[in-house]
């Protein structure tokens, strides 16, 4: 194949790359645009195919395989609340599959008669990096989101400084050898230490904050993907890598932002690694009564109600509650109840997660309001129904200017008439910051599993 | 500055170079296009295209037979590309499946907008 067409159809896998992306603009055509994206990747992969030539065909087969099959058998497998451990591992081999590659090169180039050219030498220092910072910091996320390693932030003295020392340590190494430097081993240490900067970045990073971590790896896979290109001369490297760095930038924005935190804080500010003795809301915890509701009390509520408002927080999703939510609103729509979903941007842990949980649970995606079409409705809602949710609903985040979530957007169920907070215990939520909406004279609590409470109020509406 | 760099190519580099811009430019230009309801299925499929990398993992396999080391690394990052093109691919698929389902609005859905008191 000459050099002209291979480019030529190279072109067109990148045209479906961006209509991939531009279909998913609207849910009704979203999954055609991905199935395009797919059938642009496979016509890559075979001008690919035919331009490396016969000569490893076997082992290409073999590895392809192994791979695909693996990918294929997880992503059948995973349930819908395992979403993103799943996406964080994808994500982390493609960066290691970037970093291999730049150490794959590097072994072809050097020793290079003078000095190799010196874009090739950065984009393989870079890309060997970026590769593996993205492979070791997504396995750890993985670790994290699937409970192998403790979610909340683990942290030591002279945490920041060391690792602030070892990633100058590796871009001093890459830049000598994008510089020039002939040693091998210079990638080496830059891509085995990028693996500990990764392990350590992610580290002190709490479980609730995962959703801005994600977004900044799936940036920086892309980026290391985009640097590839260059080490390559491939255009479809720079091309989709690039297009997944500014996705991935644009996203890790939208979420601090919707935390009202800067990504910096996010990052180092190893945010609920202790609970915060700071001044606290005036009359902290003594003369404030909790008002505990039955599951009839609660049934009662609801199937009398003209408006009744979902908010479902990730608790929902490890009760695996989606579905059972779907029955209650299902029951009190027939009833004539008017039933929405409140879906705050951090809910979950990946953006857009709860969406999907809810997707899956069929609940048509006109019923899923954003927090800014959520939040003028409570005024005139009845029943705010709080499902394993606590920090997007906390209204300290708007008065309480000592509270660590001050400033964040929330989600005001506190307007509405009631609010019923489905909940295990009185503890507090992941980042452990006190909630005084649990204490205001509207809220009831329902204690025990989402789960079981939903299947008794299902049971008890029912029986009205 | 008296030291020289060489480059491989240079109208190539540049040229690579405004490709790389333009793309950041398309990308901030589609992506915000895309709503929050569909946020994991964009991050999953930006993930699967990524995984394009494969090509790149391809391109060092099939040189694999000038050495052994270069046919390990090769093959290892076939493994791992390959895993990121066909599991970002099959999970957005299955993601986008479900969205598509019941996308017609409820009757019910519709008269609340304009704050009127709801029909008993």
């Amino acid at each position: 194949m000459s050099y002209t067409t291979t480019n030529f159809l190279y072109l067109l896998t990148i045209v479906t790359f961006v209509l991939a992306l531009r279909f998913l603009s609207n849910p009704a055509h979203a999954r055609r645009g991905n199935q395009i994206g797919a059938v642009g990747m496979l016509l890559a992969l075979v001008v690919t195919w035919v331009k490396v030539g016969g000569t490893s065909w076997w082992a290409l087969v073999l590895a392809m395989a192994i791979g695909g099959s693996f990918g294929a058998v997880a992503a059948r497998k995973v349930r819908m609340t395992a979403m993103p451990q799943m996406v964080a591992l994808f994500n982390g081999v493609g960066g290691g599959a970037a970093a291999l590659i730049a150490l794959a090169e590097v072994h072809r180039i050097l020793p290079a008669p003078g000095r190799p050219a010196f874009d090739v030498s950065t984009a393989i220092a870079l890309s060997g990096l970026i590769g593996a910072v993205s492979f070791a910091g997504s396995m750890v996320a993985f670790g994290k989101l699937q409970e192998l390693i403790r979610g909340r932030p683990i942290t030591y003295p002279g945490q920041q400084v060391g690792n602030l020392a070892l990633l100058g340590g590796c871009l001093a190494v890459a830049a000598a050898l994008a510089a020039g430097v002939q040693e091998e081993w210079l990638l080496w240490a830059a891509v085995g230490g990028g693996a500990v900067f990764g392990v350590l970045f992610v580290l002190p990073i709490g479980g609730a904050d995962m959703p801005v971590v994600i977004s900044l790896l799936n940036a920086f896979t892309g980026l290391a993907v985009a640097v590839s290109g260059f080490e390559l001369q491939n255009d479809v490297l720079i091309v989709a890598g690039m297009l997944v760095g500014a996705s991935g930038t644009l996203l890790t924005l939208l979420m601090a932002r919707a935390m009202n935190r800067s990504v910096a804080n996010v990052l180092f500010g190893a945010f609920g690694a202790v609970t915060e003795a700071g001044p606290q809301a005036a009359g902290d915890g003594g003369g404030r009564t909790v008002r505990s509701a039955t599951p009839e009390d609660v049934a009662v509520m609801l199937a009398y109600a003209h408006k009744v408002v979902f908010v479902p927080g990730y608790g929902l999703a490890v009760a695996q509650a989606q579905h059972d939510v779907r029955q209650l609103a299902d029951l009190l729509e027939q009833r004539g109840v008017e039933v929405s979903y409140a879906i705050h941007p951090v809910a979950g842990r990946m953006p857009g997660h709860m969406n999907v949980l809810l997707a899956e649970a069929n609940v048509p995606y006109p019923q899923l309001k954003e927090m800014d079409e959520a939040n003028p409705e409570f005024a005139r809602t009845d029943v705010a129904v709080v499902v394993g949710a606590n920090d997007v609903v906390n209204p300290d985040a708007r008065a309480n200017r000592g509270s660590p979530i001050y400033g964040m957007p929330i989600l005001n169920v506190d307007e509405a008439q009631t609010v019923v907070v489905l909940k295990r215990s009185m503890n507090p939520g992941f980042a452990g910051i006190e909630n005084p909406l649990f204490y205001n004279p509207k809220t009831v609590m329902l204690f025990g599993d989402a789960k079981e409470s939903i299947t008794k109020l299902i049971a008890d509406v029912k029986n009205l | 500055m008296t030291v020289a760099v060489t480059f491989g190519h240079g109208t190539q580099l540049m040229f690579e170079v405004t490709i790389l811009v333009l793309a950041i430019f398309l990308g901030f230009e589609v992506i915000s296009k895309v709503p929050t309801l569909l946020h994991t299925p964009l991050m999953s499929g930006t993930n699967a295209i990524h995984g394009v990398v494969l090509v790149g993992a391809m391109l060092v396999l099939g040189a694999g037979h000038k050495s052994p080391y270069l046919w390990v690394v090769g093959f290892l990052a076939v493994v791992l590309a390959s895993a990121n093109v066909v599991g970002g691919f099959v999970v957005t698929d299955r993601m986008l499946e479900m969205f598509k389902k019941r996308e017609r609005p409820k009757p019910g859905d519709t008269g609340s907008r304009d704050g009127g008191p709801p029909a008993a």
